[in-house]
């Protein structure tokens, strides 16, 4: 199962958080510190996987922006990587350069992830199909 | 169901035309939010960031509020809400305008106003109450969009307690004809089923529609829900099996529409999805298995293509092919499978190979050694997650030969481990295996040493605990017992000498309470040495005061003989002023135990750790002092719960928020203090009990339990012989830690130096020593008593103990991390049932069944010869109970006791007035069986023959029949009975053989019939009282009534009223002791008072009850 999807910057500042246990807010941005910290410092050499507490991290770096996926141990942790990048390229599908819109668009890029992941499972991974709904509200606010 | 997913394929979505060019109505970076985002990221420090957000919410709440905000607007200000709240800002005030968002505003506006809604408000938000009217709206809107956005709200969170308000108009949508929309209302339901299953009970076969949906979509939705209903219940749909092979067929076949490829391979994660939902239908079922074969073969081979998702799927089947019923062919390609994992010089594709192997190993571990050379490189592995995974690899297959290479490349780790969490867990595996598999005292003893001073402080505390309890309990033998000890005293001796100031106090505390019980064994070592190294210990600034209380309490233990008389005044004096009341506790038992060894050796006798300890738990020795205190004009002692009433009806107001403190307060308190015999010892300090440990391994471990080892297939190792006839080098093995060793790059060195090479060579042989070897029962048998070195004595093992002889005693550290007050316990006379290790029971039947121990030490009992007994023994053997119980109800008949000549079995039965037991004699062999005697006794009951047995011989193949009359003369939760069975044969020597048999309570217990008035007056006269909160059942319409009828039905006991949230309940124990019991329900928990006049009847009563809730 996903905990949370985490997208943050190379200084550690969070882009995007999203929970899908319940986590008081007061305590997310300890959290999501330590998890920055914990992926940050590793080498590209090493495993994209890493323990953290009860749960595992999966990570992926584009350019300056790492994706960082929280699960449990019993997720399949080489299908959450690829998922990573799944999102990835529909948001690059989506937006043409990915990491400024990103910042920008913080409502659409939500859209787009509770498209493809609720209560913490996958449940969309045809591109087309995660971004009909955003497409089709987009043309009727245009139109 | 095949030809319906054809269909499906070759269907393809139609909303989905949609053009999908990237929108126009996205913002750009001179937006406000922009320039938030911006000003934020060129901030320096935290507190500059603060400033602004502050800054920025002043500024959104002011526009938020104001009238004359459009929707447009407020859409922004959402957004920019969202982006303070995710770094951390709370931004209340703006929910309910998110809420507003959703109501009023157009299409975008909309979405993001839900989304709002879905990122600030968690499920039982009360807020969320007001979004329903809206969901209601939307789902009816003819905009399809509308209804799409509602949908996804609903799956992410809803107010359970209105599903039923958009739950038919949610169904309705099943039979949309979008997919879009069938799909959302598919994961909708999901979402009910997970919130309340109850709700969408009756929907189940539409559920099996949307399995069977043309479209792929809305089928793989479907897959949550089964994934979730054949988790909860796998035998529930087996004949879906082939329906999901059927699809996995396809979807492996690229029947789908080309957009559902992910890199070229057919819906990944969908096939992941179909994988796990197999490989748990398929679990421990050969013919649900045999469906699977064909599709996970060819899963297996398309994996030629490198790409990590391919790799994510085979993952997936690999496991999937070891956790169904094993086919050989399969498991080959799969150990294959793993083989290229693990050697891959991709780092993840290598961890996954390691998650991979840990999962197998647990059913075939020769297939570790296949990979015992890699399984050494990764152990080197400069990244610290592969290490990490590897340890938990060579967790799971270590066994008596390899535990000490094993154990230490566990602590090499833990010394350059950072993460505390790790530290924990490793810590927690380290000390099991230690206690599992130690090869000797001196290994074991300086293991646990590292354990208590790596783990220090955050150590779990039940590996101290257990740790002491093995210490004190012993094992079979006493001469090992004592140099097990003997050296643990040793080894604490010398860590104190060489300077105990950074020993985290856990383990100063160990090592006090090692050296107060058992320094002694140690001849050399006078008393006066020991309590100086203690006293040492006071000094230190870094003992906390707990570690001082435990100091005391050893010092108390040596102190006898006027051991260094000075030095314990001079420390009593210092302690008895201090503030802390533990450690003034303490201090004033030392003064007073010190200076009267008469009883200091009364109150702590030597080794008698293990002595049960009698506790009155009703205070019946304090009755003295409360008649003197009553006479001199105090007030009686009324119980909090009543005081609470009191106070709540003198007062006009009910401050409710203030009273709920109390009762729960209460509840704790009468848990821990009163000792009732409850199961509830949830203290940590109260955590060493013996059936907890036993489980730690199962928890420890994936979930694997039940798992049957089934393929034990030879030819693996053919290759490995080697390792096989490896000498069986043990601590003695050259082991180097990391730090000397070369440092690897990473990818694996297939061909190192031959030096090197020899090297691991002989790790290798250290470490999979006993693998090639090792039966299959072995290895799953892991926790199997017999393969521990440290077996504790059945009378520890929970289920078999005596129940007469509870384990708590002051002086056992092990049992209770806070020492007991020892002056209270030196008075203590009267025994009290404090057993909290209660057999199971049967608690559907009014006698409750009974659990019977065979003793026997006959050898020659068959088990098989058992089984076929037991089946036919009930009905058999009933014929022969007498005919005036025949009538009544018997608790099933129970074997006790089974060799060559006789077979011994019992049952009791219920009459009005009282409990018979009846015990079956029959004579197995083909000879008479001469001077055949029975003697039965208890402790707690009298037994008093009713009808001995007809005559002293029983001819061959005949039976016998006693019955015994049984009267409570103490109350017991259980009551155990010995007995002994003789008998001669007509050419042979006596026989002797020892069986037992145990009773709950419950069958002595009946229904006592009163009014109300009645009830009120007992009430008052009755002394003995016990309270305790109890968990109500679960029921929406009246939980009182019925878990007044659980207790009814399960205990005999009788409802006298019921008024409100309160009820009063009576019954007796064998007629002429009452028990009256007093319910009410508050909180959410029922608060029961119970009283009598009979000592201990409340406590063991309320024992049961609290069983009787607790199972279903």
């Amino acid at each position: 199962m996903i905990k949370f999807v985490l997208m943050v910057n190379q200084q550690g500042q969070t882009r995007l958080s999203k929970y899908y246990d319940p986590v008081e807010l007061s305590r997310r941005a300890a959290l999501e510190a330590v998890v920055v910290r914990c992926c940050l410092s590793r080498s590209k050499h090493e495993c994209s996987f890493v323990e953290y507490n009860d749960f595992k991290l999966v990570y992926r770096q584009y350019a300056a922006l790492y994706v960082v996926v929280g699960i449990t141990h019993s997720e399949n942790e080489l299908s959450i990587y690829e998922l990573i990048q799944n999102f990835v390229e529909v948001l690059d599908k989506y937006f043409s350069r990915v990491v400024s819109s990103i910042m920008f668009n913080l409502d659409s890029v939500h859209i787009i992830l509770d498209e493809m992941i609720q209560n913490g499972h996958i449940v969309e991974t045809n591109k087309s199909r995660i971004l009909a709904p955003l497409t089709a509200i987009d043309k009727m606010a245009d139109g | 169901m095949s030809d319906v997913v054809e269909k499906t394929l070759t269907a393809l979505p139609s909303l989905l035309s949609l053009d999908s060019q990237p929108g126009s109505a996205k913002l750009s970076s001179s937006s406000k939010l922009g320039n938030l985002i911006r000003g934020i990221t060129e901030l320096t420090s935290k507190h500059e960031e603060e400033k602004l957000i502050q800054r920025e919410l002043l500024l959104i709440k002011e526009q938020v509020s104001s009238p004359n905000t459009t929707m447009r607007q407020m859409k922004e200000l959402m957004v920019r809400a969202i982006y303070c709240e995710m770094l951390g800002y709370g931004v209340s005030f703006s929910y309910i305008h998110a809420i507003k968002l959703a109501q009023q505003g157009n299409v975008l506006e909309k979405r993001v106003g839900y989304l709002a809604v879905s990122l600030f408000l968690n499920e039982g938000h009360e807020l969320l109450l007001l979004l329903v009217n809206t969901v209601l709206k939307d789902l009816q809107s003819t905009n399809l969009i509308e209804v799409c956005m509602a949908l996804t709200v609903v799956s992410q969170m809803f107010p359970k307690d209105m599903i039923p308000a958009i739950l038919p108009l949610v169904e309705e949508k099943l039979n949309h004809p979008k997919e879009i929309i069938r799909r959302k209302a598919v994961l909708a339901l999901y979402k009910f089923y997970l919130i309340a299953p109850n709700q969408v009970q009756h929907i189940h076969n539409k559920f099996r529609k949307a399995l069977c949906d043309k479209d792929p979509g809305v089928m793989s939705a479907s897959l949550h829900i089964y994934l979730q209903l054949i988790q909860e219940n796998p035998e529930g749909y087996k004949d879906l099996a082939p329906s999901f092979v059927t699809i996995l067929k396809q979807v492996v076949a690229g029947k789908l529409p080309m957009d559902f490829n992910y890199h070229s391979v057919p819906a990944p994660w969908l096939q992941i999805h179909l994988l796990r939902i197999l490989s748990l239908l398929g679990k421990s079922d050969q013919s649900t298995s045999e469906i699977m074969y064909e599709i996970l073969d060819e899963s297996l081979r398309r994996a030629e293509m490198n790409h990590n998702i391919t790799y994510a799927i085979l993952y997936e089947c690999v496991k999937c092919v070891y956790t169904i019923h094993p086919k050989s062919d399969l498991l080959e390609k799969a150990a294959k499978c793993i083989g290229n994992f693990v050697l891959s010089p991709k780092i993840n594709l290598k961890y996954l190979g390691l998650k991979a192997l840990t999962y197998v190993v647990q059913q075939d571990p020769k297939l570790a050694l296949q990979h015992q050379m890699t399984i050494i490189e990764c152990l080197d592995h400069p990244d610290l997650i592969i290490k990490r995974e590897t340890l938990e690899l060579l967790f799971r297959i270590t066994n008596e030969q390899n535990v000490t290479v094993i154990v230490e490349k566990m602590l090499d780790f833990l010394q350059i481990n950072k993460d505390d969490h790790t530290t924990i867990d490793l810590v927690g595996k380290v000390a099991e295996l230690a206690e599992k598999y130690a090869p000797d005292n001196e290994w074991f003893i300086e293991t646990m040493n590292t354990v208590f001073s790596v783990g220090g402080d955050l150590l779990q505390p039940d590996i101290p605990n257990s740790f002491l309890k093995l210490l004190s309990e012993g094992f079979d033998s006493v001469e090992e017992d004592k140099k097990l000890r003997l050296f643990a005293v040793n080894s604490y001796v010398s860590l104190l000498e060489g300077g105990p100031s950074k020993l985290p106090q856990r383990f100063l505390q160990v090592i006090c309470w090692v050296l107060g019980e058992f320094s002694h064994l140690r001849e050399d070592l006078e008393p006066d040495v020991v309590l100086r190294m203690l006293a040492k210990l006071l000094d230190m600034k870094s003992s906390s005061s707990e570690t001082k209380c435990w100091v005391l309490m050893a010092m108390t233990k040596l102190c006898s003989g006027g051991a260094a008389l000075a030095l314990v005044q001079d420390v009593s004096e210092t302690y008895s002023s201090s503030l802390d009341t533990m450690l003034r506790q303490r201090a004033q038992e030392l003064q007073i135990l010190s200076q009267d060894s008469k009883l200091q050796a009364k109150v702590l006798p030597r080794s008698a750790s293990m002595e049960p300890v009698e506790v009155d738990s009703s205070l019946s020795f304090l009755d003295g002092f409360v008649s003197e205190a009553l006479a001199a004009g105090a007030a009686p002692y009324k119980p909090p719960h009543q005081r609470q009433e009191e106070l709540s009806r003198s007062k006009a107001l009910n401050m409710e928020p203030y009273g709920l403190s109390l009762p729960i307060g209460m509840s704790s308190c009468s848990v821990t203090d009163r000792q009732s015999p409850t199961l509830l010892s949830i203290s940590s300090g109260l955590s060493g009990d013996s059936a907890d440990f036993s489980h730690k391994g199962s928890s420890a471990a994936l979930k694997l339990d039940g798992v049957k080892r089934l393929w034990g297939r030879d030819g693996y190792l053919a290759k490995k012989e080697a390792a096989e006839e490896a000498p069986q080098v043990e601590a003695a093995s050259p082991v180097r830690s990391p730090s000397q060793r070369g440092d690897t790059d990473g990818s694996v060195s297939q061909t190192p130096t031959p030096e090197c090479d020899q090297e691991k060579q002989q790790l290798a042989s250290s470490l999979f020593v006993g693998l090639a070897t090792q039966s299959s029962v072995c290895l799953m048998g892991k926790s199997e008593p017999t393969s521990q070195r440290f077996r504790r004595k059945p009378k520890a093992s929970g289920g078999s103990e005596p129940m007469s002889n509870p384990l708590a005693s002051p002086s056992d550290g092990a049992d209770n991390v806070l020492p007991q007050n020892l002056l209270d316990s030196s008075d203590l006379d009267v025994s009290s049932p404090e057993q909290t290790h209660g057999l199971p029971q049967d608690p559907d039947t009014p006698n409750g069944s009974c659990t019977a121990e065979e003793e026997s030490a006959d050898p020659m009992a068959e088990p098989s010869a058992h089984e076929d007994l037991d089946r036919s023994r009930d009905s058999c053997l009933s014929s022969h109970l007498p005919a005036e119980l025949s009538a009544l109800s018997h608790s099933e008949i129970t074997s006790l006791c089974s060799n060559q000549s006789l077979d011994v079995s019992a049952c009791h039965v219920q009459r009005e007035d009282s409990v018979v037991l009846v015990v079956f004699v029959s004579n197995r062999s083909d000879f008479c069986l001469q001077q055949m005697r029975l003697q039965v006794q208890s402790e707690e009951l009298e037994v008093s023959c009713a009808s001995d047995c007809p005559s002293e011989e029983l001819k061959s193949h005949s039976v016998a029949v006693c019955q015994y009359l049984l009267t409570v003369q103490r109350p017991s939760v259980h009551f155990d009975l010995s007995a002994t069975v003789s008998w001669q044969l007509p050419a042979g020597s006596p026989q002797t053989a020892p069986f037992s048999y145990k009773l709950p309570l419950t069958g002595f217990i009946r229904a006592l019939r009163l009014s109300t008035e009645e009830y009120g007056a007992m009430w008052l006269a009755y002394s003995h009282d016990t309270k305790l909160n109890l968990t109500l059942m679960d029921d929406d319409q009246d939980p009182l009534a019925a878990t007044l009828h659980v207790l009814k039905r399960k205990l005999q006991l009788h409802v006298v009223e019921i008024i409100g949230v309160e009820a009063i309940v009576a019954c007796c124990l064998q007629q002429d002791q009452p028990c009256l019991m007093h319910c009410r329900v508050h909180a959410g928990m029922l608060a029961v008072w119970l009283r009598s006049p009979v000592p201990d009847l409340p406590d063991c009563l309320l024992y049961h009850c609290q069983r009787a809730l607790q199972e279903p």
